[in-house]
């Protein structure tokens, strides 16, 4: 039997590349569970891109949606982490389901009455509401996935973005395995 | 209020009760025998509520820190929650270390926090800490009470939560003005949480699938951890490790799961394991983790820990499989079970030609030392494990002695290995030992501590001596921050930085607290001061042992490398004034429980 060599076996597996993940967490509604969450993602040093809580439809329970990167073993991790806290109910990586995911979208754009028709026209194809006006500025409400809310920042950068404020993403599980 | 008063109707359920009375009849309900504490503003009602408390002692430690390493102590020896009580603040935050190594440790405490009244919090009021923020990475769960009929529900919870699962420590935070309040006091018999029921029970299909693979081993070998002994699995272990004939190896916190006598033990693993342990690691085809991390000080560089392996893991965490290395057939539940239902699916393994391997290792590199001229800390433990058999309590505190305590004391059953593993807390070994001395007053218990650690708890030496605990100290005095210097030594090119360290006189120190004390400084001193400290009976005693200034830990594998790396001690096996220790040779010596205060020496 000869000795094992330092050249191994135990290696990771072929390195998995980093991907984004979108991660539902149902956690009891107390105080402190937000920041045992936030906290855990700071401590562990995981990447956090977004993060919504809000109540659902059973008033002691939160949902969290967060959406976070890494290779799978660091997924895993986040995983087990998360359901390790005493207030998470459950934990679901929605990246492996069918899921809709939605996020909101503030603009506050500066505007002039030249600009402001093309402004419109570009909401409009986004299907963007106009929730205030001023004679200098437009905000627009968007939503959609993250891509169209990509899209719609990406078009009316050239028009000054004064103030922009994005809710995170929040996501459920499709029942219906389609788009509707 | 006492059960006294209860077998009277004095506390009946539905009574109605202030917070600080609710909170002494939970503790009561969950028969905590003694808490260790330090009263402060905030808690000054609940202090009021405890002097009237016949059923709970009261241990009123020096320093908060204190309180939580002697509960931690307390915890571990018992497998019950440890219980400290403190005030607000500076009270709360003096926890912190001992909350941060209970939680590395798996230890269950739970630890009460006096707090400002509700109204104040967030004012900077005065003895003000936000305990909750600041433990809550370094709990198993905490609680803010904020409403004092929440109170009887939320100590249920904490005494459950940090019993359960992989056991950890829980806060829980007593706003004043929440304890001065009434409630009719309900205490729960069962608790029930939707978000919280760890998993006990193994997976058939993988313990089907952890016996395929352990029955085809040719080289195995069972690496033991901490779980293992919180999971009272010992028993269980042993039986699963003769009736396949596999060589078993510890981790720090693991030893004493396995008795180190018994031939298939070859002691501890990793950093400073026994060669003969780490080649086995290194060389072996199923490797059974059992309740154990894979820490880094365990596996050095991952990717070269048991490279021909295939792994089992079984693991109460399933946060704790494939966290570090990557496991081939995990088993999620509580050990102890996990083990029992494993043990009729494995069979008898042919081992012979992997263990006649294994004693090739340990003829070419067993655990040694140089004997004399000076006294060595080795040659203390090697004593200490002779003069009792290995039948003592023996609580480490952290560095290199603790090393060689993990190493030639011969460790024979669970729960009798205290020490700070993973948080590495320097001055654990003394509040800690006090703590074991309250749960175990019939047992030999010996404080190991360095001169450095000693000195950052010395503090509870009064503690001890106030309730004439029989605790026998020994300080180990190198006059060095040891293994700080050691790797100064080793790494550093010998730059010796702030590692020289005078202290006091510490048998004068010990005398002045009225505590009997000796000194050795010569080798032949060792032995008769080992069997008269083991002999005292009456409180504790200590014995400074002035050892060789610079000696290092060997074997050693250097942080983050491998096995190649391990370096051995550089004496001959054969050469002049070497002592081989074997732990195989140590004979069991029968402690009569009944015998009060200390071992007697045959």
């Amino acid at each position: 039997m000869a000795s094992a060599s330092t050249s191994v076996r135990r290696s990771v597996p072929a390195p998995v590349p980093s991907r984004r993940h979108t991660i539902s967490i149902l956690v009891e509604n107390k105080f402190n569970a937000l920041s045992r969450i936030a906290g855990l993602f700071s401590a562990k040093g995981y990447n956090i891109e977004s993060l919504s809580v809000g109540p659902t439809e059973d008033e002691t329970v939160s949902r969290m949606t967060i959406v976070t990167e890494g290779d799978d073993p660091i997924i895993e991790q986040i995983t087990k982490q998360l359901h390790k806290l005493i207030d998470t109910i459950k934990v679901v990586d929605l990246t492996f389901e069918s899921f809709v995911e939605r996020e909101l979208v503030l603009l506050k754009i500066q505007t002039t009455a030249a600009t402001r028709p093309e402004i419109m026209q570009i909401a409009e194809i986004f299907r963007a509401k106009v929730v205030d006006i001023s004679p200098r500025t437009l905000t627009l409400e968007a939503t959609g996935s993250r891509q169209k809310v990509d899209a719609i920042v990406k078009m009316l950068k050239p028009f000054v973005i004064k103030e922009l404020a994005r809710t995170g993403q929040v996501a459920l599980k499709r029942e219906f395995h389609g788009e509707v | 209020m006492t059960r006294e008063s209860d077998k009277e109707g004095g506390s009946k359920s539905g009574t109605v009760m202030t917070g600080a009375e609710i909170f002494a009849r939970a503790l009561i309900e969950e028969k905590v025998e003694v808490l260790f504490g330090y009263p402060g503003g905030a808690t000054i009602g609940v202090y009021d509520v405890l002097r009237d408390l016949s059923d709970i002692q009261h241990v009123l430690t020096r320093h908060e820190q204190g309180a939580t390493h002697a509960a931690e102590g307390y915890a571990r020896v018992t497998g019950k929650p440890g219980v400290v009580l403190v005030t607000s603040g500076p009270g709360a935050t003096n926890t912190v270390t001992g909350i941060a190594d209970a939680y590395m440790d798996s230890l269950p405490l739970v630890v009460f926090t006096g707090q400002v009244p509700l109204r104040l919090i967030g004012n900077d009021a005065f003895q003000e800490a936000d305990i909750v923020g600041i433990t809550r990475q370094i709990t198993k769960h905490n609680y803010l009470v904020r409403d004092v009929t929440e109170l009887a529900k939320t100590i249920k919870e904490a005494f459950h939560i940090a019993s359960s699962g992989r056991p950890g420590p829980v806060l829980v935070d007593l706003p004043k003005d929440v304890m001065a309040r009434t409630a009719p006091f309900h205490y729960p018999a069962t608790v029930e949480m939707r978000s919280y029921n760890p998993i006990v029970e193994g997976h058939q299909k993988q313990l089907k699938k952890a016996a395929e693979v352990i029955n085809g081993a040719v080289r195995p070998v069972l690496y033991v951890g901490g779980g293992v002994i919180l999971s009272g699995a010992a028993k269980e272990l042993t039986a699963i490790a003769r009736k396949m004939s596999c060589p078993v190896t510890m981790t720090l916190q693991g030893l004493g799961a396995f008795p180190a006598n018994d031939p298939l033990s070859m002691g501890m693993l990793g950093m400073h394991g026994t060669w003969y342990s780490n080649m086995a690691v290194h060389n072996c085809d199923v490797l059974i983790a059992v309740g154990a991390r894979f820490d880094d000080r365990v596996t050095g560089k991952v990717e070269a820990f048991a490279p021909e392996a295939r792994v089992v893991h079984i693991d109460i965490d399933p946060a704790a499989i494939s966290k570090n290395v990557a496991v081939d057939v995990p088993i999620v539940g509580d050990v102890k079970r996990v083990l029992a239902s494993l043990l009729p699916l494995v069979k008898q393994l042919d081992t012979t030609e992997w263990h006649s391997k294994i004693a090739g290792w340990k003829r070419g590199h067993p655990l040694r030392y140089q004997s004399g001229p000076e006294i060595r800390a080795q040659q203390v433990f090697h004593c200490l494990g002779e003069v009792t058999g290995g039948q003592a309590i023996v609580v480490t505190d952290v560095g290199q002695h603790q090393m060689w305590a993990a190493q030639f004391f011969p460790c024979i059953q669970p729960r009798t290995f205290v020490t700070s593993g993973g948080l590495g807390t320097m001055g654990f070994s003394l509040p800690a030992a006090m703590g074991v001395a309250f749960a175990r007053p019939n047992l030999p218990i010996v404080s190991i501590s360095g001169d450095g650690g000693f000195q950052m708890n010395s503090q509870e030496m009064t503690t001890i001596v106030q309730h004439k605990l029989p605790v026998k100290i020994f300080v180990i005095n190198n006059g060095f921050l040891g293994m700080v210097r050691q790797w100064q030594d080793l790494f550093w090119k010998r730059r010796y930085s702030q590692v020289e360290m005078t202290s006091p006189d510490f048998v004068k120190l010990a005398e002045a607290h009225g505590c009997p004390a000796f000194r050795a400084t010569t080798t032949s001193e060792v032995e008769p001061l080992v069997r008269r400290a083991m002999g005292y009976s009456d409180g504790p005693v200590l014995v400074e042992f002035v050892v060789a200034p610079e000696d290092n830990v060997y074997p050693m594998i250097p942080a983050g490398q491998t096995v190649e790396e391990m370096i051995d001690i550089p004496l001959d096996p054969a050469g002049e004034g070497v002592t081989i220790f074997d732990p195989g040779s140590t004979a069991v010596v029968q402690i009569r429980k009944e015998e009060r205060h200390g071992v007697r020496i045959h």
